[in-house]
């Protein structure tokens, strides 16, 4: 057993920390918080160049054909950094959903795409509020086009393509929802963009009137292709989530440290130290679920469903926990908006629900441990 | 990133499980099984007993205390195959619980800092079971501030005479050595007054009185030394230097690592998978199934959290103070889950009788056991003390007697 990422994926690690340290500070994060930009476009040519798109891409179709284990070590230094760029929506979920399901044309079309920065990609899943679910898949496909409205979708206003789950039939069963590409700027696709809590990545709803698509993966297969998609994100997602929450705890620790009251440094109170303990416990429990999650992910192995629930729920649950007692180590400094705390607190609040909520993994979880547990 | 074994641990793995099938006590299997949540019970036998004799066979088979050298009783294994054979030995290793604080805390002690005679003496028949060790720390004063110990050695010519109290020893009633930390000056700051010995639990003046728990069992033991005489041979480390010792008895309690820590999941998600509520299966609930949801990452966080730290030994890596969090977590969801199975049972939740028990009686008996776990071997309290300023590097607690001669500390409160 070598329950551990090598000594080649932390060199990764360390010069995707040391790439974003220097290209996203806190500073180029506030450029999008501010509503400056929609996103970070520089520090988006940077990621490709340095060849992090397309990291788990195969070299066949323009990228690095390295693994999800490497691209398990930058999605961390991602979530650390809180990079305001589509990397999750084009990433995790287009690429993913196309490497699953997508013709050797479609790969050809946009994965090169993806890996070079050319191409934001995104996942048209959710219609309004609910958690994943094919009955709430309401968007009909009909003669090569689509009808109806999605939102929210993350990244959807600077997204080129979408890959849209729609409804091809009435039987009631999963096999009425297809996959289709959508190309975001053609016509019959209105783009409204959705203000959200985390402002530092954006929301859209897009509404779609006759908008041609192109069918990814056999009719009737869209909902297990989605199950899979969103599966695999889960753990990557998980990495983002313990980055973060490792960062949130770390900003508490420093500040404990440097921060005088009653004559000595608050982390030498007993409170203060108790709840940075209990931020540590919940973000390296987090850590070895996600550690589980990637070899799954990277092995494809038979369980990945569970594993990828449980890094979600825990992964979810340290960055919240983090977030949130990060604030309250930095007292009334850690609620203005000078402080970074709070971008930690939107972005932990938002991720935590992105892929479906906490109850939806929950219930995943569970459903999958009896599935395990029966055979 | 990988769960394989090695060609190497494979073979390990193959040779280990032949021996077990061929030598494991098969008539205690189902028993054993059946006893969860680190309460071993055998209904018609005597479980140090059973112990002993399971203990004795690997030790003849070179399978007991794997990781020690060959000429103090081990097998000079590596920390891997020590884990592959914790998996391999499976329910069989709960028959090891009369030997863990002798193998896990006072052998290595002995080992670090004993004469070669004493290890080739005691070392052997520690590992085979024959001689059980208790570790004689904690006293009525003295629980997480340890150091704050009164029990006093006196040198007297070439021995060394013992007067005083120790508590929460577990096993001293059937112990025939114990590891004892006692103060030698009282002159001097608390820590540096301290020496640690070993004796023989048989000594004069050595008297074990069962202490009667909470929870109406009786597993932990007050001792009490009259008079009692220690050879200055029985010395572990230099006068003085006790505090530095015990360290090295606590930092291998951190070494073993992948060591059988129950969480109570497997056992919640049987017993919610059976219990029939009124609207159906308690695990068809959404508030059960949540609650269920976040014990089981919880559970599987620590299970990949000692393979981590598994994958760091057999680097050679030394674990670090980080796996405190085993038992942290694991103590209070222990409770949690106790106190919520017995939840969903309703009124009869409480009752205790045969004819009542669901599951045994096992989530009334982990809710009456569970306080200890989350106060003995360093309490909740303890633990985020040692992740805040071990881990995270926050400052220590401010010790109003760090400097202070330790006869000069007061001793009551009000």
């Amino acid at each position: 057993m070598n329950f551990d990422f090598s000594d080649e994926q932390k060199q990764m690690r360390d010069e995707a920390r040391k790439f974003l340290s220097e290209q996203c500070p806190p500073k180029a994060v506030r450029e999008v918080l501010d509503g400056k930009a929609p996103y970070d476009k520089a520090l988006w040519k940077g990621l490709a160049e340095m060849g992090f798109l397309g990291v788990a891409i195969p070299e066949q179709f323009g990228g690095a054909g390295a693994g999800h284990l490497e691209l398990c070590v930058i999605a961390e230094e991602m979530g650390r950094a809180l990079a305001p760029v589509p990397f999750s929506s084009t990433v995790y979920l287009a690429a993913e959903a196309i490497l699953i399901a997508g013709s050797d044309a479609q790969k050809q079309k946009w994965l090169p795409k993806i890996a070079s920065g050319d191409a934001i990609g995104t996942l048209a899943l959710f219609e309004g509020k609910g958690n994943p679910s094919p009955k709430a898949v309401k968007v009909t496909a009909n003669g090569g086009v689509l009808n109806g409205v999605k939102k929210p979708v993350a990244d959807g206003a600077i997204a080129d393509f979408a890959v849209v789950a729609a409804r091809t039939g009435s039987s009631g069963r999963e096999s009425d929802i297809s996959l289709f590409i959508v190309d975001l700027k053609a016509g019959g696709v209105e783009v409204k963009s959705l203000t959200n809590i985390d402002l530092t990545r954006g929301q859209a709803e897009i509404t779609f009137k006759d908008a041609k698509a192109e069918p990814l993966g056999p009719a009737g297969e869209g909902w297990s292709v989605i199950t899979q998609v969103l599966d695999r994100a889960a753990v990557l997602t998980a990495f983002e989530q313990v980055g973060g929450a490792d960062r949130a705890l770390e900003m508490g620790r420093d500040y404990a440290l440097d921060r005088i009251a009653f004559g000595r440094p608050i982390g030498s109170f007993q409170a203060v130290k108790h709840m940075l303990a209990d931020m540590y416990v919940s973000a390296t429990l987090a850590r070895s679920n996600c550690y589980y999650g990637a070899w799954a992910l990277s092995t494809n192995a038979g369980e990945l469903p569970e594993a990828a629930a449980a890094a979600r729920i825990s992964a979810t649950q340290a960055f919240q926990h983090c977030a949130k007692n990060n604030i309250q180590v930095h007292g009334g400094m850690g609620f203005t908006w000078e402080f970074d705390c709070h971008m930690y607190y939107r972005r932990a609040n938002a991720v935590a629900l992105g892929l479906g909520s906490l109850s939806y993994w929950e219930d995943a979880l569970i459903d999958r441990m009896r599935k395990k547990n029966a055979a | 990133m990988n769960f394989d074994d090695t060609p190497q641990e494979a073979e390990f793995r193959a040779v280990a499980r032949k021996w077990i099938a061929a030598n494991a006590p098969k008539e205690f299997e189902e028993e054993l099984s059946k006893s969860s949540l680190g309460r071993i019970r055998l209904a018609k036998h005597d479980m140090v007993e059973v112990g002993k004799a399971w203990q004795k066979k690997k030790a003849e088979g070179g399978w007991a205390c794997l990781h020690w050298p060959r000429e103090y009783g081990g097998r000079g294994a590596t920390p891997i195959e020590r884990v592959i054979w914790q998996q391999e030995e499976g329910v069989y290793g709960k028959l090891t619980q009369p030997f863990q604080i002798g193998e896990g805390m006072c052998g290595p002690t002995v080992m670090a800092w004993g004469s070669e005679d004493a290890k080739r003496r005691y070392l052997p028949k520690l590992a085979s079971g024959e001689e059980i060790w208790c570790q004689l720390f904690s006293e009525p004063s003295a629980g997480s501030d340890v150091a704050g110990l009164r029990t006093r050695a006196e040198k007297k010519g070439d021995n060394w005479v013992v007067n005083g109290q120790k508590i929460w020893t577990s096993g001293a009633h059937y112990s025939d050595y114990g590891l004892l930390i006692a103060r030698t000056d009282p002159n001097v700051p608390k820590h540096k007054g301290l020496t640690m010995f070993f004796l023989d639990m048989k000594s004069p003046g050595v008297e074990v009185r069962p202490i009667k728990q909470a929870n109406g069992m009786q597993e932990f033991n007050e001792v009490y030394f009259t008079d009692v005489v220690i050879p200055d041979s029985q010395r572990l480390g230099a006068v003085g230097e006790g505090w530095s010792v015990s360290l090295t008895t606590l930092m291998n309690e951190r070494m073993s690592i992948g060591s059988r820590l129950a969480t109570g999941v497997p056992e919640m998600f049987e017993f919610c998978s059976n219990l029939m509520l009124e609207d159906g299966l308690a695990i068809d609930d959404p508030a059960v199934r949540s609650k269920l949801a976040s014990w089981a990452v919880k559970a599987s966080g620590l299970k990949y959290t000692s393979y981590r730290a598994i994958s760091a030994l057999s680097k050679g890596e030394r674990p670090g103070p980080e796996n405190s969090i085993g038992k942290l977590v694991s103590g209070l969801m222990l409770q949690d889950i106790a106190t919520y199975a017995m939840d969903l049972e309703g009124a009869a939740g409480s009752l205790t009788g045969a004819d009542e028990e669901q599951a045994n009686g096992q989530f009334q008996q982990m809710l009456l056991s569970s306080p200890s776990m989350r106060i003995a071997g360093g309490t909740d309290e303890i633990l985020r003390n040692i992740i805040a300023e071990r881990v995270l590097g926050l400052p220590g607690d401010i010790r109003v007697d760090k400097d202070v001669p330790y006869n000069k500390i007061p001793t009551k409160g009000r």
